[in-house]
């Protein structure tokens, strides 16, 4: 259904035209828009009422976009998509350090803006499979529960499927356009940076050492193989 | 120019020096000769006055002997020669050609000429060269003077044989000293021209340096001013005019980066507006089927011209990263064939181009970049070409070529040389819409940041042809599977 978005939007964006014309278009694919100007604002709304997806703009006044974005990973796991200005790689990759799961370009069509929301929503596949254990690791695809030691593993759904993709097939290299295009649905020509900054997360979250992991291993050149345990 | 110089310092003093001293050599010679001559006729006429009065006019073989003998002194023998007598000669020496025995040997080297002028009754001389060195050979007539009767000659004719040996040896010294200075004046001549040509062949060739490393771009060039000669007026001349240029290019860089920094920073204003037009432009395009005319129209247009804005700016933000060395690499090992299948497929494009893609070509490269090189040569070919519109990726162990060609009438040849320019448009009549102008100039800035290249020329047999090139580097063994 073109229409059939329905999500709630939490929409943070400073420039009232782009804020309405975002929300606007937003509406129009049938998601429920809040948009506020400020990041202030926007926590604050967040406080009151979890949205389905944050679309955060990184340039604001007061508190900037990648402190909203801290706050708001600090909070939940809440995906976060950031707007960006073209060109400032500096930002995209201190928003991804911040949290975010994936960003979009200024100016921005609709259109993509939806599919990337579409992306990050999605709803992970439940296997009816057995408890697989990874070394201290344990995945469960049935509950979409990751724990570690017993300890349950606070992952953010972006991590999740980055992890759940790669632990499907234990020992197998994955190369960063396949990542990008099952677990972000970027197409071909996706930033992997987006996989770097992500994989850089899920190792914070899961590997005894972040510098010497385990679990998400690199294959340099080539992408990320998850173990051999 | 050193060649030059010490060619014309030593030809100059060789002139000099074989002047002087030839000079001098032969002043000298003829001066030692002429004492010689003087004082072997000298003494050999004070010897022949005692025979005087002479007792016969005609003597025979003996009486020449005497007067040979009076002639005679201990260097110089003598033979006395009446017509076809002469006084008796010594017999030739077992060894022959002893300095002793030239007496024997006077008869041969007594010339024509020389007797011919005794015969007239005068003394003459004449050196002959023999074997054992120069002699002089002095000939003198015996004259009888009668009183009331002119003086004549008698007839009887002395020859003294004198060795020039010692006198030769002088001279040969003289011209070995002559030599000698000759060549000690080369050398120092020599000595002098390689230093003058030092001094003036290093302010040159430090000039010419200078000058190389200006005209490479080293506008900062100066050059060390030594003395007030007219080889400082150059040099003080020389780091006047870098300074200007210096300066001028520093004005026009400057003037360049402004403008450059002005479409950069124009095209980040742009962007807010913009952001806000493309949410709402998409709405207006989706909601234009259900409005009335002419607004439905309207609609449409105010879309579609927002997304080539949205484009043009895009583009403009682009090139002004590439022009501030923004611009960087994100490298991921990538199946080239992989790659272009998905650009065309990304772009509704796999049926119509002609691919010929090895299998197995991989190269580190950043694949967003690649994929804009490829859409902006497969575009522009399926665009303004004709088709059948081919690719064709070949790899080589160091470098991997694609080639983008169409089969239309290809580019003008004054076209082909500015197909990368920014905003270049092959025609003016060419409708703005079909790009933003900086495609190709983008998809060759991408290339270059691989460190490769983007080219363009007409095919043989018709069509424009652009072939891009990207390095392969050597992968590090770190980088191999495991």
């Amino acid at each position: 259904m073109k229409l059939g978005g329905g999500s709630r939007v939490l929409l943070i964006e400073d420039d009232p035209a782009v804020r309405e014309g975002l929300e606007l278009a937003l509406s129009r694919h049938g998601h429920g828009v809040r948009a506020v100007g400020s990041g202030e604002q926007g926590l604050e709304r967040l406080r009151a009422d979890v949205p389905d997806v944050v679309v955060l703009d990184l340039m604001l006044p007061g508190m900037d976009g990648f402190e909203v974005c801290r706050r708001i990973r600090a909070a939940g796991d809440v995906p976060i998509i950031m707007l960006t200005a073209r060109g400032d790689d500096m930002d995209v990759v201190a928003g991804l350090e911040a949290g975010a799961d994936d960003y979009v370009v200024k100016p921005v069509q609709p259109r993509v803006l939806e599919a990337r929301i579409r992306a990050v929503l999605r709803r992970i596949g439940r296997d009816q499979a057995e408890l697989e254990r990874h070394g201290d690791l344990t995945i469960d695809r049935a509950g979409l529960v990751v724990s570690k030691n017993g300890e349950p593993v606070n992952l953010a759904p972006t991590e999740l499927r980055l992890l759940l993709e790669l632990s499907g097939t234990p020992g197998r290299v994955h190369s960063r356009q396949q990542l990008l295009e099952s677990v972000w649905e970027h197409g071909y020509f996706g930033d992997s940076r987006l996989v770097d900054a992500c994989v850089q997360r899920l190792r914070a979250k899961i590997e005894d050492d972040s510098a010497a992991p385990v679990y998400v291993q690199t294959v340099r050149g080539f992408g990320y193989r998850f173990g051999p345990v | 120019m050193r060649a030059r110089l010490l060619s014309a310092f030593a030809l100059l003093c060789v002139v000099t020096a074989v002047a002087v001293a030839g000079g001098l050599y032969v002043l000298a010679r003829n001066e030692i000769l002429r004492r010689t001559q003087d004082a072997a006729v000298e003494s050999m006429r004070d010897r022949l006055e005692t025979l005087y009065p002479l007792r016969t006019l005609t003597p025979n073989q003996e009486e020449l002997g005497m007067i040979a003998a009076t002639a005679s002194d201990n260097d110089s023998p003598a033979i006395a020669i009446q017509g076809e007598t002469h006084s008796p000669l010594p017999p030739p020496p077992p060894g022959n050609l002893r300095p002793g025995g030239i007496r024997g040997r006077i008869p041969d080297t007594i010339s024509p000429e020389l007797r011919r002028m005794v015969a007239e009754g005068r003394t003459a001389w004449q050196r002959v060269a023999l074997q054992d060195g120069v002699w002089l050979i002095v000939g003198m007539p015996l004259l009888v003077a009668e009183p009331g009767a002119p003086t004549r000659p008698s007839g009887i004719e002395v020859y003294a044989a004198r060795s020039l040996q010692s006198e030769q040896r002088s001279i040969d010294r003289i011209a070995w000293l002559a030599w000698l200075t000759s060549g000690a004046a080369l050398a120092f001549a020599i000595v002098l021209a390689l230093l003058a040509t030092r001094g003036v062949l290093r302010p040159v060739r430090e000039l010419g340096r200078a000058a190389r490393l200006l005209g490479e771009g080293e506008l900062r060039t100066r050059i060390a001013v030594r003395g007030s000669d007219e080889l400082a007026d150059v040099a003080r001349t020389f780091n006047n005019t870098a300074a200007e240029l210096e300066r001028h290019v520093a004005q026009l860089r400057e003037m360049e980066a402004d403008a450059r920094r002005f479409v950069a920073d124009v095209s980040h204003e742009l962007r807010t507006p913009l952001a806000a037009l493309a949410a709402v432009a998409e709405v207006l395009d989706e909601e234009a089927a259900g409005l009335p005319e002419p607004a439905g129209r309207a609609a449409r247009l105010v879309s579609q011209e927002t997304l080539n804005l949205t484009g043009l700016v895009n583009d403009l933000i682009e090139i002004s990263r590439f022009d501030s060395g923004v611009a960087a690499l994100a490298l991921n090992e990538v199946d080239v064939a992989e790659l272009v299948r998905a650009t065309l497929r990304a772009r509704g494009w796999s049926d119509a181009v002609d691919t010929d893609l090895p299998p197995g070509v991989t190269v580190r490269l950043d694949p967003r970049r690649v994929d804009v090189i490829l859409a902006n040569l497969v575009g522009n070919a399926l665009r303004h070409g004709e088709p059948p519109v081919t690719l064709r990726l070949t790899a080589e162990p160091h470098h991997i070529t694609v080639e983008v060609r169409d089969h239309g009438p290809g580019l003008d040849e004054e076209v082909l040389p500015h197909v990368f320019d920014r905003f270049y448009k092959a025609s003016a009549a060419r409708a703005r819409s079909e790009g933003s102008g900086l495609g190709l100039a983008i998809a060759r800035e991408n290339a270059r940041l691989h460190h490769g290249d983007l080219t363009v020329t007409n095919a043989p047999d018709g069509g424009a042809l652009f072939t891009l090139h990207l390095p392969r580097p050597p992968r590090t063994p770190a980088g191999a599977p495991e």
